[in-house]
């Protein structure tokens, strides 16, 4: 697939939605990328890795594994300031990491176009922690965002963003869903264009320093900025449009819920006037108003929290107070929303039938006995002998500490050995507070890239603090989860010597092969007043 | 090698794609099976025969050997990458037990054909469903089931069992179980896997070729 990518303008080829973004990027003359991995964004840094590697694309073109999203996101600012067009790609936990820099990112503005690819995954088919939504953060950092419903828009909106974010100044989001990174349709190619600025960082302190008084001028600023933004792009902007016929219900969609309403109207045979917000913020409050204004009832069709919806309230106020609002109300806040489930609340709003009986086929359905069929380590994984070897030889009562990872996945049988189980970098911290408050007993595993990620502050504070956790770094060489991107291990930073340089003394390199030495290990130092680093190393089997 | 049709019905299905009319499939298995592989060989091969597609697919936790489900659609004009809930016209099992998670996607209505690869993958603690529990239920949301051995097939001609996924979307072609020609797969097939496995595909697209005449 990943040719497709590279054909030439005109050519009609299928595309994943991720693929897409990395043609749009590239036909906006992108000169710099960075990422973290994390799926359902992985493939964006992976393409492009493989692509500067393979020297398909100009050595104009840099990209870089950045050690997490925070780090990624500041990078890609550093280049932007520079003048170059920038990609920056994470999924919506990385948003979370990078969220600290975002905030004054936005207040002082970029230079070069800097486009943030963010991938928010209902239903978390490939996500643990939690079922984030990045609107959040997008509201809260006043950040302009573009949400693509297809592959087609996904490259479309790219190169939108970085000319919005060049014109204004001003980093832009593209947030895409699980369903829409990972779609695929036919997308016409164009013109790949090679970015051949020159980067200079030029001083300019009154936009790069975010220190006060000056700070809250760039607040008002930014919220200046907003309102231009506003009014000039999102109210004028054709990824803001009005379709259908006038009817007394109209719909509100974005991303790939669009594609469900016009599914759901084709299989009811309606017509009805929908408004499709290809921008997400800042919202087009007066076309949004227009579109009500002559309705009785509204639907609002969007994943998660109902952001979109809370807004047309507060905008009705004004536009038609007696309009009915519906979302929530008849789709799912939790989980990604469905077809059928747009199927059905519009059959419902209008009172025209379904032909199918969905409501029989759920009940049918409910009955049959589906097979559990649970993810586990891949067949001759390494990991399964570290959690052998610690079922058996664990004291009874010892907390088993996790984060994502593919070690997460010992919290299924027939180990069940993940007693709590958070975000990169929070496994160690937990274990310390649990000690320090408990004094119960903690093994804490770690992933090479997440320890390289964010474990390094935790580990030293346990040292600070002085707590006593048994911590496993499960060393194999890979960032094996998201499909194996490399880490600074590899390139010869040696785990072991970081753990010594935070002030720990009990640490030991063991292959959990020599079952032998590493329970000895494990036993030597459960016992230990300090804390203690086993690094179990051994390669993924999939390398 | 018998190919069987677990239930009465006998006579060759036609794939019904009319203008207006949508094909709607989805193809079940576990992580590893290539699920992906085949979407983009599908897509490819609709693309040849003119069709509009779509297609979703899944990476990463859902890979490590837990249930994966991908779905494409072809016709005149697609818009959602999801088959609705009852609305499958065809589902490819590339292991039995999963094709009753599928049920969902399938109803008498849409005369779903269920087209299973006679597989069982042992789950952990859980006793295999047999053939006969699984056709129970498929029958329940289907309008014809067809078991074929195609790793059994594959392993005993080839040596890769790994290949049923391309014997069953080729078998599919022969079987005017999809709309799309098998040429058009063919070619497909030749434009998507690397040099390394080709012959052996195209192997196995013969080998589809041989077996359907049988049925």
């Amino acid at each position: 697939m990943q040719k497709e990518i590279l054909k030439k303008k005109g050519e009609e080829v299928v595309l994943l939605g991720n693929e897409a973004i990395i043609r749009g990027a590239l036909e906006s003359g992108v000169q710099f990328v960075s990422t973290y991995p994390g799926t359902p964004a992985s493939e964006i840094g992976n393409v492009f890795h493989q692509m500067s590697q393979s020297g398909e694309i100009p050595k104009s073109i840099y990209f870089e594994f950045s050690v997490n999203e925070k780090i990624a996101l500041e990078v890609a600012a550093g280049a932007s300031f520079s003048g170059l067009r920038t990609l920056v790609a994470m999924k919506n936990f990385g948003l979370n990491v990078a969220s600290d820099f975002l905030y004054p990112l936005a207040y002082s503005g970029v230079k070069g176009g800097l486009v943030i690819l963010v991938a928010d995954d209902p239903s978390c088919w490939s996500s643990a922690q939690s079922e984030d939504n990045s609107r959040g953060h997008i509201l809260k950092a006043h950040i302009p965002t573009l949400e693509p419903s297809t592959p087609r828009e996904c490259k479309e909106f790219v190169k939108l963003a970085f000319n919005l974010s060049e014109k204004f100044k001003i980093p832009v989001i593209v947030r895409e869903t699980t369903r829409v990174a990972f779609q695929t349709e036919v997308v016409t190619l164009g013109e790949i264009k090679k970015g051949e600025r020159k980067a200079q960082f030029i001083k300019n302190s009154r936009q790069f320093v975010t220190m006060p008084p000056r700070v809250l001028e760039m607040h008002q600023e930014l919220l200046e900025k907003i309102k231009v933004i506003r009014e000039k792009i999102s109210e004028n902007s054709s990824l803001n449009s009005i379709e259908g016929r006038p009817a007394k219900l109209g719909i509100i969609a974005s991303g790939v819920c669009y594609l469900y309403v016009k599914e759901a109207l084709k299989e009811l045979n309606l017509e009805l006037p929908i408004l499709k917000l290809g921008i997400f913020y800042p919202l087009p409050e007066q076309k949004i108003k227009k579109f009500i204004k002559n309705l009785s009832q509204v639907l609002v069709v969007e994943e998660l929290e109902p952001y979109v919806e809370k807004e047309v309230e507060r905008l009705a106020k004004d536009a038609n107070p007696g309009l009915k609002i519906n979302g929530k109300n008849f789709l799912p806040e939790v989980g990604e929303i469905k077809p059928e489930n747009v199927i059905l609340a519009i059959s419902e709003l209008t009172g025209k039938k379904t032909k199918f009986d969905f409501k029989k086929h759920q009940a049918d359905f409910q009955k049959i006995n589906i097979p559990k069929r649970e993810p586990r380590f891949c067949p001759g994984c390494s990991y399964n002998l570290v959690y052998s070897t610690l079922k058996r030889i664990a004291p009874p009562g010892t907390i088993f500490g996790g984060e994502i990872g593919c070690y997460m996945l010992a919290y299924y049988p027939p180990y069940e050995m993940q007693d709590y189980l958070y975000c990169m970098g929070s496994d160690i911290s937990i274990a310390h507070g649990i000690e320090k408050a408990s004094k119960q007993k903690v093994i804490a595993f770690v992933g090479d890239s997440s320890f390289f990620h964010a474990s390094i502050p935790s580990l030293i504070n346990t040292v600070f603090n002085k707590s006593n956790p048994l911590i496993i770094v499960m060393e194999n060489s890979t960032t094996a989860m998201t499909g194996h991107q490399p880490h600074p291990g590899l390139i010869g930073l040696k785990i072991e010597k970081i753990v010594q340089a935070c002030g720990i003394k009990n640490v030991k390199i063991v292959d959990p092969v020599n079952v032998k030495e590493f329970e000895k290990t494990v036993k030597v130092f459960l016992k230990k007043k300090e804390v203690s680093v086993i690094i179990a190393q051994h390669p993924c089997v999939l390398i | 090698m018998n190919i069987n049709f677990s239930n009465k019905h006998s006579q060759k299905l036609t794939p019904k794609l009319a203008s207006n009319r949508n094909f709607n499939g989805i193809i079940v298995g576990t992580g590893g099976q290539g699920q992906i592989t085949l979407l983009q060989i599908l897509a490819q091969a609709a693309r040849l025969d003119d069709l509009d597609i779509k297609t979703s697919e899944l990476h990463g936790l859902s890979q490590k050997g837990g249930p994966v489900e991908v779905h494409f659609r072809f016709g005149e004009k697609i818009f959602s990458p999801l088959v609705k809930e009852g609305g499958a016209d065809l589902v490819i099992a590339l292991e039995r037990q999963e094709a009753i998670r599928a049920c969902y996607y399938a109803s008498k209505e849409a005369e779903t054909v269920f087209l299973i690869n006679d597989l069982a993958l042992t789950i952990f603690n859980q006793k295999p469903r047999t053939k006969e529990e699984i056709s129970e239920i498929l029958e329940r949301f289907s309008e014809k089931t067809i078991f074929v051995p195609a790793s059994d097939i594959c392993q005993k001609e080839l040596k890769a069992a790994i290949a049923a996924g391309i014997f069953l979307i080729s078998l599919a072609s022969f079987e005017g179980l999809l709309p799309l020609r098998p040429a058009s797969i063919k070619k497909a097939i030749q434009k998507n896997i690397k040099a390394k496995y080709l012959e052996l595909n195209l192997k196995i697209f013969e080998l589809a070729k041989e077996k359907a005449k049988i049925i």
